[in-house]
Formats: structure tokens, C-alpha cells, sequence
């Protein structure tokens, strides 16, 4: 906790959700959500699962569409405007719960395809980008094999090293570590605590609660497609002021 | 239970990793395995090679007698009475020596052989880049080939001596001249493959229209006129792209390039033909038989129905709904009625529709026909293919900011491909099958068109077996190729590792 307090937090805004709300045909997925997360801060999402966690922060990067409100990720309000659309995705990583690595690239060509087409980065500029940031996760003896030959592990450091790629200011975290061993949870949380010691702005929907505790500067609780609470990590955790939110952390906590 | 197993137990060295216990291998083993492991295996393998026996004991006598060098049917049957015996079976292979020729080229002019065989060994030099992508050993290989065989083939075509029909030649040196431009041309190609250059499908775009001017002939304007309007296509597009995006940009440059196509392209080739007029011997389209139609229907059909088929199949996706109607329309149109029915219409109906004044060439029209029919069938293939892929690779190309044309190049059709081919090949052996029905409608397809010529020849008459076992052994060959390279393809494509 010492370290989340040596992070950075500026007064700029980085996102700003106000009065969004989506629907799924007639279900109501996500209801009034206003919230607005500032350059450097570092927020774990958490909630039973349906809760519309995983479904609010892939609106942030428009692969989910919002029916009502407002969005706006640094400065670029997502409409239906491609332009806009392509703009925050470039700025906005990713990094899904089950890796989504292409299976027919390698694991360098996993990370230069987007830089060389869409930042329209020269060849051997994203090929020197994409191995600082492999070595950085500590993977660069891999780059030449294809995800199929590396573990569960490996292949979500890589993902977090192809969203790095893209020099983005915002990562979006959809259950990094859920699909994966205990084994390899510890190797993904160690590159993301990293990430956050560098001040990026992240988001992360997870149940790893040690990991809220040493990182975060702010946890979301949210329950029926609603922000329920929200708090600093040691008081969310050792003060949760709403009931369904002490049922959550019991069931989560108790065993 | 024995005491053991409850004892606590602590490993203090780990077990090192020993090879498996050999298995006795032998021919007597393998045997018992396989073909009598059990009473009922015994029967089945000895009622298995009974009908091997039985097929194989009345066919053979058939296969060894075969007759080689014979004028005719009865001349044949002596040879045979006077080597086997009276009443032997045997098979007449004097037909397909005598007659090679039609089953090749049907009637295309003696003297002008050379053409469709060099188009024919330089096809294979222009597949090669795309067949052979990165393969620098496969490539030198198939150039060299390719060198050898235009070099003796076209040699041997040229010197079939012309026969009384004189008039349909080219000027003596025509050839040569061409045989010394395609030499210079694969030496190039070698050149640029050992250089590792990307530069070798210039040779596979052009192709098509030099295929064009070597089978068909005439002036040199026309397959030049009909690559100016792809001229055009490029430049508008290179010159629009920064301003109004891929797609604005290529909708655009097609209008200019169509425009050329229907109302300029004619007019100024005519008058540059008259300016400059060059061009080989026309040959007209009924000349036309055997496996030279087959080849050229079936190679054209298969290179345009592929990319027709995959943009059918992504307009079945997409979200604009006219798009979408409009693709599920043709598709399901093109597939809910036979090809025959479409050949017909190729060759009557299509008539009625084009202006007037059109004459428009019936190979030509049955080649739209084919590619639309393969294409209709390629975009479910490719439909399947793309839904075998997961969402998350829809979702991680959007997350980077790839764009819809980016994410499909990349991304999604190569493993959606990847995943079609058995299913796209087989279309294909089915397309080049399926090019014996231009019989229908009057072409000299090989298997009943030509068959049918040398059938009714006084000498051949009663011939059965033999010119079908020929065109369907080189139907194999082709289809068993087709077959062979796609399990090659998706071997060299194998990355996934599962």
C-alpha cells in the first residue's frame, strides 16, 4: 500500500461517464452510471457476476454500444462516428480474459500489426517497440514462436505487451487473470502492478482482491448494473457501508 | 490394502523420464493386428481379397493386351486375336494415340498449337507466387520446371507441322520471338525469387491478359485497353485514398475504370489497332475443345469466384441491410437452381438482355456463369469459416483500432480461410468437373464433347472405354493435384499448435 500512495493521480480527467445506460433488447444492463476517472488512477471494478462490470468497461472502448449519456475518453466523446470510435481505440488497450492473441501471428507480429497499420509506425520501429515492451514482461525470448506454444501465463503478458504496443494512455482490464492457473496468476498481476507503478491510468475488473489492495486508489462495487459503492480500497474493504456490498466481500473473503 | 499405501511417505528423488517399453514389431505382428485379429476380421480380410482376386483377374487381361499403334477399332481387335488368342479381351489405346490432339486442343489450328501450350506452362509460373508465398526453394523449383517445359513443349508444339490449312499461322518468327520473351521473362522471375523480391506478382496480374491474347489472338490493343481500365482503377484509388477513404476512393475509381470499360475501351482500341495494328492470329471461340476449354473455364472460373465468393460472404455479415439482402439473395438464388439451367442461360438468354449490337463471346458468358456458381457456393464455405472464429478476435482487432478492411485482411480471413480450405478445394474439383456440362450448350467439352467426335468416326465406331478412361485419368491427375496442394496449404499454415 505504501507504493499505491507514491503513485501519481493528476486533476486531469481521463474518462467521464455521465447518465449512461444500455439495454440489451429489454434488459436493463447498465442503469445511471456516472463516474469519472482521472489520469494515473487506478481502479478495480468488482461485483457478482451479471452485474455489468465487464460490460461497462468495454463501452470505454466502444465494443459495446450505450444507448443513452455520455462518454468521453480523453476529450473524444464516443458516438456512433467511426472516427471517433477508431480515435479512442487507438489511445484505449485492452486485455481480455481469455488473451485473444491471434493464433496465426507470432508473438512479435501479435504486436506490430496494429502499430505499423494503425499508428503507421515504420517496420523496424515496432519491432524495437514490441521487443522493449516483451522484454519488459519479461518474455522476449518467445517473440518468434506463436501463442499455441506458450502457456496461460505467457500468453496474457504478451496481450498486455500488444495493448502496450500501442503506446495507449488508458488500459482496460476484462478478467486478466481468470482463466488462468494460480500458478500464472502471480506472473499477470506482477506486470500489471508494474504498469501501475508507471502511472498508467488503468481499469481493471477483477475478483483478486489482494491485487484492489495493493493497487488500486479506488474500488467500484457494482451490483444489477449499478455503481453500489465505491471507495479507497482500505476502507471499501474493512468498511463497506452498504449490505449487499458486506454480502459480496463475505462470499468473496469468507473461505 | 497393504500397510504400505498408508504409511506416510515422503519422495526424496524424483523420477527421471525413461522410454517407453518397446513393442515386438515384426510382419507376423502386424499382420495378426491387422487383418486376423479376430474370427470375423479373418473373414472380412479373406472375402477382401477374394473380390480384389475376382476384379482384378477380369480386368488385367484387359489392361495387358491394350493396342498402341493401330488406324482403327477392327484393326485393333486383330492385333489383339492374333497376340492373346481368339476371344480375348483388350483395350484399344490406338485411339487416344491417333486422337490425343482433339482431346487437348479440339480444334484449335495445328499451326497455332505453341499459344495455348505456352499459356498454358506459363500459367503455372504465374501461380506460383501466390501458391508458393515465401517459399524461395518451392518457387526455383517450379520456375526452372516451368523454363524446361515452355522451352521443349512449345518447341515441339511450333514444329507440329501446319497442316493444308496454311492460312491459320503466324508469321514463322512470331514463335520464336515468343519462346525467347517467355524464357527471358521466368529468368527474370528466378532472378527476383533468389533476390527474395515480392515484385513476382506483377507476372500473375498480367497474366490473365496475355493468357487472353495468346489463346484468342487478335490485336494486341485489346487485352492492353482491358488492363488500362485497372490502370485507371489504381491511380484514381492511390489519388483519392488520403482524402476520402478506401472505400469512397476504390467505389470511385471502379466507375472511372467502368466507364473506360463500356464506352471508351472499344473506340480507342479499334483506333489504335488501326494506328498500329500488331497482334497474333484470331482464333474464334468454337475452335475451342477438350482440356484447353476445360482448363481455361475451370482456371478462370476458380481465380474470380474466390475473392467474388469471400466479398459475398463478409456482405452476408454485414450490417447494412441492403447489402445484406442483396448478397443473401444472389446466394441463395445462384445455389436453389442448377448449373445447367444457368448455362442455358448463358448461351440463350443473356443474349436477349445485353443491348443490342452485343456479341458477346458464349465462352466468355459461360465463364460468368461458372464463377457466379462457384462464388454463391464459396461464400457459405467462407460463411462457415468465419463463424468458427471466436468473437474475441473480432473484439481484439476492434481494440486496437484496427479498421473493418484491416481487421478482415489480417485478421479474420486468414484464419477463417485457414479453416475453409478442404471445403473451398473441393468446391474448386467440383467447379473443374463441373466444366464437362458446357457440353450443353454446344462446347466441345472432353469428356462427351470430344468423345463424341471420335466416336462418330467410321474407323472408331463402338469405342467405348478407352477415350473415358483417358479424359478421366487427366481429370484425376488435376483433381488429385488440387487435393494434394490443399493438404499441403494447411500443414504450412498449421501455427495453432492444438
Amino acid at each position: 500500500m505504501a507504493e499505491a500512495q507514491k503513485m501519481q493521480i493528476s486533476d486531469e480527467v481521463a474518462i467521464r461517464i455521465a447518465g449512461m445506460n444500455k439495454w440489451y433488447g429489454q434488459f436493463h444492463v447498465l442503469r445511471d452510471i456516472d463516474m469519472t476517472v482521472n489520469r494515473g488512477e487506478r481502479i478495480v471494478i468488482c461485483g457478482p457476476s451479471g452485474s455489468g462490470k465487464s460490460t461497462l468497461i468495454r463501452c470505454i472502448n466502444r465494443l459495446e454500444e450505450h444507448q443513452q449519456g455520455q462518454i468521453v475518453v480523453d476529450g473524444t466523446e464516443l458516438t456512433s462516428d467511426l472516427k471517433n470510435i477508431d480515435k479512442v481505440r487507438s489511445e484505449v488497450g485492452m486485455v481480455f480474459q481469455h488473451f485473444n492473441l491471434f493464433p496465426h501471428l507470432t508473438i512479435l507480429e501479435n504486436c506490430t500489426l496494429a502499430p505499423i497499420w494503425v499508428r503507421k509506425v515504420p517496420k523496424r520501429e515496432a519491432e524495437e517497440t514490441a521487443m522493449h515492451f516483451l522484454q519488459k514482461v519479461k518474455i522476449p525470448e518467445q517473440a518468434h514462436k506463436y501463442p499455441g506454444q506458450l502457456s496461460g501465463g505467457q500468453q496474457q503478458r504478451v496481450a498486455i505487451a500488444r495493448s502496450l504496443c500501442m503506446k495507449p494512455r488508458i488500459m482496460l482490464f476484462d478478467e486478466p487473470t481468470s482463466a488462468l492457473d494460480p500458478e500464472m496468476i502471480k506472473e499477470v498481476l506482477d506486470t500489471m502492478i508494474a504498469l501501475a507503478e508507471e502511472g498508467m491510468t488503468m481499469l481493471c475488473v477483477t475478483h483478486e482482491m489482494g491485487f484492489a489492495q495493493a493497487v488500486a486508489n479506488r474500488v467500484i462495487f457494482m451490483d444489477q448494473g449499478q455503481i453500489v459503492e465505491q471507495n479507497e480500497p482500505r476502507e471499501f474493504f474493512n468498511n463497506p457501508r452498504s449490505d449487499r456490498t458486506k454480502l459480496f466481500l463475505s462470499q468473496i473473503l469468507g473461505h | 490394502m497393504t500397510d504400505a499405501t498408508h504409511k506416510p511417505f515422503v519422495r526424496t528423488q524424483m523420477l527421471q523420464p525413461s522410454a517407453p517399453p518397446l513393442r515386438e514389431a515384426g510382419v507376423v505382428r502386424w499382420l495378426r493386428e491387422n487383418l486376423f485379429s479376430s474370427w470375423f476380421n479373418t473373414i472380412l480380410t479373406l472375402a477382401g481379397v477374394a473380390v480384389i482376386w475376382l476384379l482384378v483377374s477380369s480386368a488385367l487381361p484387359w489392361w495387358l493386351n491394350g493396342v498402341w499403334t493401330a488406324g482403327s477399332l477392327s484393326e485393333c481387335r486383330e492385333i489383339i486375336a492374333a497376340s492373346a488368342g481368339e476371344g480375348a479381351s483388350g483395350a484399344c489405346w490406338a485411339v487416344v494415340n491417333e486422337r490425343w490432339n482433339q482431346f487437348i486442343f479440339g480444334f484449335y489450328p495445328v499451326g497455332l498449337w505453341w499459344r495455348p501450350t505456352l499459356a498454358f506452362a506459363l500459367l503455372f509460373a504465374a501461380m506460383g507466387p501466390v501458391l508458393f508465398a515465401g517459399q524461395k526453394r518451392a518457387m526455383l523449383i517450379l520456375l526452372g520446371s516451368v523454363a524446361a517445359l515452355v522451352l521443349v513443349l512449345v518447341t515441339l508444339a511450333a514444329s507440329a507441322v501446319p497442316n493444308e490449312v496454311a492460312k491459320v499461322t503466324d508469321a514463322p518468327f512470331v514463335w520464336k520471338l515468343a519462346l525467347a520473351l517467355a524464357l527471358l521473362t521466368l529468368g527474370a522471375m528466378i532472378v527476383l525469387t533468389v533476390m527474395g523480391s515480392g515484385k513476382l506478382l506483377w507476372f500473375t496480374g498480367l497474366y490473365p491478359a496475355l493468357c487472353f491474347w495468346l489463346l484468342w489472338g487478335g490485336p494486341i490493343w485489346v487485352p492492353v485497353g482491358a488492363l488500362f481500365g485497372f490502370v485507371l482503377l489504381a491511380g484514381v484509388y492511390a489519388a483519392l485514398v488520403k482524402r476520402a477513404g478506401p472505400g469512397l476512393a476504390a467505389g470511385l475509381g471502379l466507375i472511372v475504370a467502368l466507364v473506360w470499360w463500356l464506352f471508351l475501351d472499344v473506340p480507342v482500341t479499334v483506333a489504335l489497332n488501326e494506328a498500329i495494328p500488331f497482334g497474333l492470329t484470331a482464333v474464334q471461340s468454337d475452335q475451342f475443345g477438350g482440356f484447353l476449354l476445360a482448363i481455361t473455364i475451370g482456371v478462370t472460373a476458380i481465380t474470380f469466384s474466390l475473392p467474388i465468393g469471400i466479398l459475398l460472404a463478409l456482405g452476408r455479415q454485414s450490417d447494412m441491410l441492403i447489402v445484406k439482402t442483396l448478397c443473401v439473395g444472389f446466394i441463395e438464388f445462384i445455389r436453389g437452381v442448377p448449373l445447367i439451367t444457368l448455362l442455358f442461360t448463358a448461351s440463350l438468354l443473356l443474349q436477349y438482355f445485353l443491348p443490342p449490337g452485343t456479341n458477346f463471346d458464349i465462352i466468355l458468358r459461360v465463364i460468368i456463369l461458372v464463377t457466379l456458381f462457384a462464388a454463391a457456393y464459396l461464400a457459405e464455405v467462407i460463411r462457415g469459416g468465419l463463424a468458427a472464429l471466436p468473437r474475441g478476435q473480432y473484439e481484439a482487432a476492434d481494440a486496437l483500432g484496427l479498421d473493418y478492411w484491416q481487421a478482415q485482411r489480417f485478421i479474420i480471413l486468414p484464419q477463417a480461410l485457414k479453416v475453409s480450405i478442404p471445403a473451398i478445394v473441393s468446391t474448386f474439383i467440383g467447379l473443374f468437373k463441373d466444366t464437362t456440362l458446357v457440353a450443353f450448350v454446344g462446347l466441345m467439352d472432353p469428356l462427351k464433347g470430344v468423345t463424341q467426335i471420335v466416336r462418330a468416326d467410321i474407323n472408331w465406331k463402338g469405342i467405348y472405354w478407352e477415350p473415358y478412361i483417358f479424359v478421366g485419368a487427366i481429370f484425376f491427375v488435376i483433381c488429385f493435384g488440387m487435393s494434394r496442394y490443399s493438404m499441403y496449404l494447411e500443414r504450412k499454415l498449421k501455427t495453432d499448435h492444438r
